[in-house]
């Protein structure tokens, strides 16, 4: 007992250093309250810490914590990409205007993101509901409280609010979920749960309200049609890196789990095969349910995002329609599908990450956070001009950047499964997608600027951080090939 | 035939020296515009050295487009891979690059084409670094195309022209830029859509056997496309004369038709040119628009020959419309801009009348008349411009009596009115009458309706001519002077081509004959 519980200690190390590191900001902001951004260097050190960890830990698979947390190459992936994005969010934040007015209490910022990361480690790796259940809540709470932080601007609160509430009521539904789940599989474990499944239960309708249920959480949390009312209203409220938090990180997280629960507990283990897969429950279509969902993310979000004016507001349609794209990697349910998605989500979190951090680096310098106020941008600032430029059409989905790639891989498993209907909605809502990407270019560059208007140069940190996010955008546009085999051995999930 | 420099293949180096170009552009400081443009000239010049290398080397008894081995100077490297894993199998891309008698004459034109734009570019005061930067990715776009014998590649290529060519219209055009290039735009990243997910099916489709190893390879090797036995059991595209396969083929066929562009795809295409600046007028019809009957050549017509004879007669009929209606529709102009955007729908028309036909006569007529059209368009749209810088007018009534004020910029560009007219003794004769022959053996009735086109074309050419540069001189034009050295420079070399190609058109043809007859046959034969 002692003895198992100290040797999964080893494989829980990424998540221990976050937790120390969540107490050593409290007592570095404790103690020297003179350097404000102390607590957030201790906050970069930790995830480094973290990182370093996680490339050590033992590559083998493994379930730890009687069956409890998952080790294995695919949370490993996970929680590469959710330090990385993180260790990003914290970078902006030292370089945030908005967090500026906030100085005194900026320790706090930095103990939530860190809560905030601990809860989504948690999130991919764990394989009991409760701990699922748990983990979620910790990200979910912690991310309240961040799109709140910025409490002078009363969006801020209002969002904040919208947030709790929405959160509150779909994080009860699913909890509902959950215990039906329990209840009807007396299982705890993904894989309990599963061999209850495959054994059959003689409780169809159950099953399906349960996983009804657990969807709308899901739903939330990913932001896809129709549970994503809140993203936009978020998003606007947030400063720029929590609003680039919720869009990447807290997605990626979401995914993970996602795909890890659905993977294990509903596919019958005994064959990978297209068929039989989502089989388990009678009833409804599942593939068919999440389909549809996806393809009404992408036709909402992108339809709406058109008449957006805020550039926030904007990229929180686009993260809704790119939930929406991910979804369809989700439907297919085989590692083909998964793998397309992880890859997908490793593209989006330089490509997204890098839009809102321009879009960042100019309400730094010109507090313009409408797109009208964008006109003649790429001709003051011709660097973060271009990289934006290169953002967006990645976000589109244009060849050479890596955007394409994402999409031509997600497209591609949609495909060879026979999703015909549900690839042309994605090609037309990508063709959509065009409008609302390129106005914003059309604004930076067609429009010159008025004469009194200088030119913006951007500090030698600020380029630094915008080339970090460049460069991966461009190269992995041309050269995939170490993502694809990054991407192809991080399947393996323990149970699938 | 092979040829390398540096260890490097020519098609690489014709490919990527203006993407070298455009590095050296960003480098320099903004203010020294002359060491941009010459920059720029100079990698376009090489480029021009390269066609010239290609064009002595090409070995025209060779068939190429389904057969890897009679390809030329092919270059086929390993992209991307990835070992099988037990749920999906070996992931291959391939950098390969190949030309053969379909893709010569179109490099020949790019590089020519693209040289000559850059001299006329020469006064563009606004951005330079910028302008030069995006011009050169936009011909390595553009010759990547006519390279390229993977799908992935050629499909990359293809998207990389968009966003150049949509800041220099935008950027650089006219009063009504950002409607015309955003129009553009759109029009041509939804064909783009179309071929992704028209390419998508197709690797899924097609799988080849590695000998090495006895693995089946998911591939996007065109030429493996093309091959009716690599086509695995229960594809969707597998089979001949399916649903699926004739959707595959109309997704591709809107794609390339809006390059064309084919009625009813076209209205982009008067906007774009009338608000282009004139070099980028000069790309987009003089190349540009050959990229659309180069991809129905290249991939619609041996990949999906079932497919491609079920719907040759549409193909047909839309190309006659376009003849006629672009035709007409010149004529009702009185933006000298407009007018030629119109004569050259009307003469692709005429390059997919005679593609259509397929038969060799045709088929030759037609690609010659893709190379014919690109250099006697360049010239007219360099005719304008001319105009246009020294008067900032365009409109044929705001004319007049320019021959003489400028004989010599008059009688040359007279020349190009004449090769657009179809003058016997100049390129353009030469092209569309094999066109038309061709296709009078397949349809009668189309070819009947199409070859009155040509009388329209003679009205409003003539028409023009006699505003533009007979008659009377306007008081306000009567110090216009003639034209400058850089002027004459890339006037000469089209007209020279002109001239040549009108009386002594062998050597173009010797280039393709083997390759288009080995493509009818092939095409004729359903891919076998």
């Amino acid at each position: 007992m002692v003895d198992h519980t100290i040797h999964s200690l080893g494989f829980y190390l990424p998540e221990i250093v976050m937790v120390v590191t969540l107490c050593a900001i409290i007592v570095a902001d404790l103690l020297i309250k003179k350097r404000q951004q102390v607590s957030g260097i201790v906050l970069l050190a930790g995830l480094l810490l973290a990182g370093v960890m996680l490339f050590f830990q033992p590559a083998e698979a493994e379930s730890v914590f009687h069956d409890s947390i998952a080790s294995d190459p695919y949370a490993a992936f996970f929680k590469a990409m959710i330090l990385l994005s993180a260790f990003f969010i914290v970078l902006y934040s030292l370089n945030s205007r908005e967090l500026e007015e906030y100085r005194a209490r900026i320790g706090e910022f930095y103990m939530l993101i860190a809560g905030m990361v601990f809860g989504m480690l948690m999130m991919v790796s764990s394989t009991n509901i409760l701990l699922m259940f748990l983990a979620l809540e910790i990200t979910s709470i912690s991310s309240y409280v961040l799109a709140g932080f910025t409490k002078k601007n009363n969006k801020s609160s209002e969002g904040s609010l919208k947030y709790i509430i929405y959160g509150a009521v779909s994080s009860g539904i699913m909890l509902y979920g959950f215990t039906l789940l329990i209840g009807v599989t007396s299982a705890v474990d993904i894989y309990g749960i599963n061999e209850a499944l495959v054994q059959g239960t003689g409780q169809p309708l159950l099953l399906n309200l349960s996983v009804l249920m657990i969807i709308v959480g899901f739903g939330f949390k990913i932001a896809a049609v129709p549970f994503h009312f809140w993203a936009p209203d978020v998003y606007e409220g947030s400063s720029f890196p929590v609003a680039a938090l919720l869009a990447v990180a807290s997605k990626i997280a979401a995914f993970g789990m996602l795909m890890r629960f659905f993977a294990v507990s509903f596919i019958d283990s005994s064959g990978v095969s297209a068929d039989g897969t989502w089989d388990i429950i009678d009833g409804l279509h599942w593939d068919l349910l999440l389909g549809v969902i996806a393809a009404l993310a992408m036709i909402l979000g992108n339809l709406t995002a058109l008449k957006q004016d805020n550039i926030k507001r904007m990229l929180a349609y686009s993260s809704i329609a790119h939930a929406g794209y991910l979804l369809m990697g989700v439907v297919l349910l085989t590692s083909e599908g998964i793998s397309t998605v992880m890859m997908y989500l490793f593209i989006y979190l330089f490509m997204n990450m890098g839009a809102f951090y321009v879009a960042m680096l100019f309400y730094n310098t010109t507090g313009a956070e409408s797109i009208e106020e964008y006109k003649g941008l790429g001709i003051r600032a011709p660097l973060a001009g271009v990289a934006l430029t290169i953002f967006l059409v990645s976000l589109t989905g244009l060849p050479p950047t890596a955007g394409f790639v994402a999409k031509l891989y997600i497209f591609g498993a949609a495909i060879s499964a026979g999703w015909i209907w549900l690839v042309t909605i994605a090609g037309i809502t990508t063709i959509i997608s065009l409008f609302y990407y390129i106005r914003v270019v059309r604004n930076m560059y067609f429009f010159e600027p008025a004469p009194d208007q200088e030119p913006i140069r951007f500090s030698l940190y600020s380029r630094i951080v915008l080339f970090a996010l460049l460069i991966p955008t461009l190269v992995l546009g041309i050269y995939f090939s170490p993502l694809l085999k990054a991407v192809r051995d991080s399947v393996s999930l323990i149970g699938f | 035939m092979e040829f390398q420099l540096f260890g490097i293949g020519i098609l690489t180096w014709i490919v990527f020296i203006p993407i070298a170009g455009m590095l050296v552009v960003l480098l320099l400081p903004d203010k020294n515009r002359t060491a941009i443009r010459i920059t720029a000239v100079t990698a376009t010049g090489l480029q021009l050295v390269f066609a010239g290398i290609i064009f002595a080397l090409f070995d025209r008894t060779k068939g190429g487009i389904n057969e890897a081995e009679s390809f030329q100077f092919v270059e086929k490297f390993s992209w991307i891979t990835v070992e099988a894993v037990p749920w999906v199998g070996r992931i291959e891309i391939n950098y390969f690059m190949g030309i053969d008698g379909l893709s010569v004459l179109m490099i020949l034109l790019t590089s020519l084409i693209g040289f000559i734009g850059v001299i006329s570019s020469w006064n563009i005061e606004k951005m330079v670094k910028g302008y030069f930067a995006l011009y050169l990715l936009l011909v390595t776009g553009m010759m990547g195309v006519f390279v390229a014998l993977d799908f992935f590649l050629f499909f990359i290529f293809w998207e990389v022209m968009l966003l150049p060519m949509y800041f220099l219209i935008g950027l650089w055009g006219g009063p009504r830029r950002e409607y015309a290039a955003i129009k553009f735009f759109i029009y041509t990243f939804v064909g783009g859509i179309l071929m992704l997910l028209t390419m998508l099916a197709l690797y899924f489709s097609v799988a080849y056997t590695d000998t090495a190893t006895g693995q089946s390879v998911h591939t996007f090797n065109i030429l493996h496309m093309m091959n009716p036995a690599n086509y695995v059991e229960g594809g969707l595209l597998s089979g001949v004369d399916t649903t699926w396969r004739y959707v595959a083929w109309m997704a591709l066929f809107i794609n390339f038709a809006i390059k064309i562009p084919l009625f009813p795809f076209h209205t982009w295409l008067p906007d774009a040119h009338v608000e282009a600046p004139t070099p980028i007028s000069v790309i987009l019809a003089g190349v540009l628009l050959k990229l659309g009957t180069y991809g129905l050549l290249r991939i619609n017509f041996p990949i999906f020959p079932d497919a491609t004879a079920y719907f040759i007669y549409f193909m047909a009929a839309l190309g006659m419309i376009s003849i006629i209606y672009g035709a007409f529709c010149a004529m009702a102009q009185d933006d000298f801009k407009k007018l030629i955007a119109y004569s050259s729908i009307s003469h692709m028309g005429i390059v997919v009348i005679g593609i259509a036909a397929l038969n060799t006569q045709g088929m030759v007529g037609g690609v010659l008349q893709m190379f014919n059209h690109g250099i006697i368009t360049a010239v007219l749209f360099l005719a304008v411009g001319v105009l246009y810088d020294r008067t900032k007018k365009r409109g044929l009534y705001d004319f007049g009596g320019i021959a003489n004020q400028m004989p010599l910029y008059t009688g040359l560009a007279m020349i190009g009115m004449f090769a657009a007219l179809g003058l016997p003794g100049l390129n353009g004769f030469v092209s569309e009458l094999f066109s038309f022959l061709g296709a009078f053996e397949a349809y009668k009735w189309i070819t009947i309706i199409s070859v009155t086109g040509i009388i329209i074309t003679a009205g409003y050419i003539l028409w023009t001519i006699q505003r533009v540069y007979l008659g009377s001189t306007p008081e306000n034009l009567t110090s216009l002077k003639d034209l400058t050295p850089r002027e004459i420079l890339m006037f000469v070399p089209l007209i020279i081509l002109i001239i040549l190609l009108g009386v002594y058109p062998a050597p173009a043809i010797e280039l393709m004959n083997s390759s288009l007859s080995h493509l009818v046959e092939f095409v004729n034969n359903g891919g076998q």
